[in-house]
């Protein structure tokens, strides 16, 4: 038995002897799957930024995985000061299902509590053999797409809105041809993945489809990460207004002490120095000077918003996302 | 020689080619696999590795991972000890049932498994609300996660332990009781010794499990970096970062616990073998 006393003993120290640098302060960010670096960046620099207004030290937490389950573990206990996601429907459910925060938690900050957004763009291959320039252009019977699954993902749901966008400023007010429209583009999806990460390695790992439809943010950081040209990111002139939600959690940040902290931690998201940052990112961002600077990375576009396209969050989803809705109706029309 | 009295296996292709399948199914399912995790930890040179593994929050979920680990098994030790020790020398009703319950763990998926914790133990489940109205956090921590830990691994020991003490009988033991042994001697002096080897082989077994787990972990961990990750989870996260080096550096951790785990098991298992071979006499008849 000696040797299990050991290993504990092991455990211990390991356990004990972690670097935790006595930080003064400690925050818990829960965050969506992909925004880690993001936040890696930004939290640097914010500790940075409280050290300054408060003398204190600060290490910030991170927990990152899908937002809808970051969403589920906040309600069933998580006690995250902060949530940062990227769907709107899931800070929803910390109020309807949690009550852990009020009904009104998008005024509390500017541009609806969302401190940086993105939009839904196209991914082609080299030289853009399918000459793939906006959303008709999916439809053609020799394009295939990849895209994550509207049903299980949100970054699917915005591509379908985007699509349906795009229709209804094409056709006006010709349902029939809406429809059409969007079955067609539904029916030129080869794979549907259950996610944004699933869908981009279906694309590049496995070279499945003509086009990504996906974040603009992600499509861009993709090209970047390949050599000039081997991937090209098309932004269609319509599409969808991907908002990046946040909020504090009123009823953890008043267990844990931290109101003060987590409210500047996101409210400095809107300082000119973190909107750089953001952008560095590759997201779209609100401040007018550094939107200046970055005006040749993203052009401008018209992006619609949920409201615009289907009425707000609970009608598009109950509308065209619930089981028996429209998304199912369509796919069922091919 | 008619082929009557020929059973299937008998032609030498039957044979070479069952061998050659299996060779081949454990190259591709197995062997390469295994190879291709060092490699790619190691395809961006050594310093990349050494960099990766030291990372702070890498060596926090190595930490992490040995501490749950290290709770995990001498809870299911003593549990799985005396679990099997109830069920092989007492008779008692109910018994057949507690010999059942014990696979419970290994029907249930894991995930299902953290689940149950989670809406049982989480804020809004049955006990969650009393636990924290008193201060209690049990899910998305530390305890959390050594909770599931123990309920996956559970039946490890016990299952290892029951055949072999059924298979034993407690003729010695009664003959301790009968020469007036305490409780506890009888424990020490006969059945501990005569379960050793059946017992390290469980608590190996449980050791990997423990540290290998992911999905009933990953319900109730809250994935927070640097506090709750434990190292497989923290292979995922890092894989879904496209640091992929750095996941398989991770990654080769784990398989390099797993081999040393091999290689204690088949220690174990030889020495499990050799005393019925080499000292018969010694079996009780």
């Amino acid at each position: 038995m000696k040797p299990l006393l050991k290993g504990l003993a092991l455990g211990t120290a390991l356990l004990s002897a972690q670097p935790t640098f006595a930080a003064d302060r400690e925050l818990l960010n829960t965050s969506y799957d992909i925004a880690r670096e993001l936040f890696a960046a930004y939290n640097e620099e914010f500790a940075e930024h409280w050290q300054e207004k408060t003398g204190e030290t600060l290490e910030v937490k991170q927990s990152h995985a899908g937002s809808s389950r970051q969403a589920q573990a906040i309600i069933q206990g998580l006690k995250a000061d902060v949530a940062t996601f990227n769907q709107v429907t899931d800070i929803d459910i910390l109020h309807s299902r949690g009550d852990l925060i009020p009904e009104n938690w998008a005024e509390r900050l500017p541009n609806n509590s969302s401190p940086y957004y993105s939009t839904m763009a196209f991914l082609v291959r080299k030289d853009n053999p399918k000459n793939i320039q906006n959303w008709d252009d999916l439809v053609r019977e020799d394009v295939a797409l990849v895209m994550p699954n509207p049903k299980t993902s949100g970054n699917g749901r915005y591509t379908y809105l985007a699509a349906l966008g795009y229709a209804q400023d094409e056709f006006g007010d010709d349902q029939e041809k809406i429809d059409q429209f969007l079955a067609d583009f539904l029916g030129q999806v080869r794979v549907f993945d259950s996610g944004g990460r699933g869908a981009t390695t279906t694309f590049i790992e496995r070279g499945i489809g003509d086009a990504l439809l996906t974040f603009e943010s992600e499509v861009l950081n993709i090209a970047d990460r390949y050599e000039d040209g081997e991937y090209l990111v098309i932004t269609p002139e319509v599409s969808f207004l991907a908002e990046f939600p946040v909020t504090w959690i009123d009823d953890y940040i008043e267990q844990n002490g931290t109101e003060e902290l987590a409210k500047e931690y996101l409210t400095h998201l809107y300082a000119e120095d973190s909107q750089r940052l953001l952008a560095g990112f590759n997201y779209r961002i609100h401040n007018e000077t550094v939107k200046q600077e970055t005006s040749d990375r993203f052009r401008e576009l018209k992006l619609k918003s949920v409201d615009e396209i289907a009425g707000g969050w609970e009608k598009a989803m109950a509308e065209h996302f619930a089981s028996g809705g429209k998304l199912d109706q369509l796919q069922r029309r091919r | 020689m008619d082929t009557g009295h020929r059973r299937v296996g008998d032609q030498p292709w039957v044979r070479r080619t069952l061998i050659g399948i299996a060779l081949l199914v454990a190259m591709f399912m197995l062997v390469i696999p295994v190879v291709v995790i060092f490699a790619e930890a190691f395809s961006a040179g050594w310093s990349t590795f050494a960099g990766n593994v030291t990372d702070e929050y890498t060596v926090h979920a190595i930490g992490l991972t040995l501490f749950v680990a290290a709770l995990t098994v001498p809870l299911n030790l003593v549990f799985g000890t005396a679990l099997a020790w109830s069920v092989t020398r007492f008779r008692f009703p109910g018994r057949k049932l507690l010999i059942t319950l014990i696979d419970i763990p290994f029907a249930v998926s894991p995930v299902i498994a953290g689940l149950l914790y989670l809406l049982l133990y989480g804020r809004n489940g049955w006990l969650g609300g009393w636990l924290a109205s008193h201060d209690v956090q049990l899910m998305f921590s530390w305890p959390g996660i050594v909770m599931v830990t123990v309920f996956v691994t559970c039946p490890f020991v016990a299952r290892e332990l029951i055949p072999l003490m059924q298979q034993q009988g407690s003729e010695e033991e009664e003959a301790g009781v009968v020469l007036g042994a305490s409780g506890w001697r009888i424990f020490r002096k006969i059945t501990l010794p005569n379960i050793k080897w059946a017992l390290i082989y469980g608590v190996v077994l449980t050791n990997a499990r423990a540290v290998g787990e992911f999905g009933a972990v990953s319900v109730v961990s809250g994935n927070v970096r640097g506090e709750t990750n434990t190292l497989p989870l923290h292979v995922e996260l890092l894989y879904q970062d496209y640091n992929v080096v750095g996941a398989f550096a991770s990654a080769s951790l784990l398989a390099a616990i797993a081999m040393l785990t091999l290689v204690v098991k088949a220690f174990v298992e030889w020495r499990q073998s050799r005393p019925i071979v080499s000292t018969p006499e010694k079996e009780v008849s």
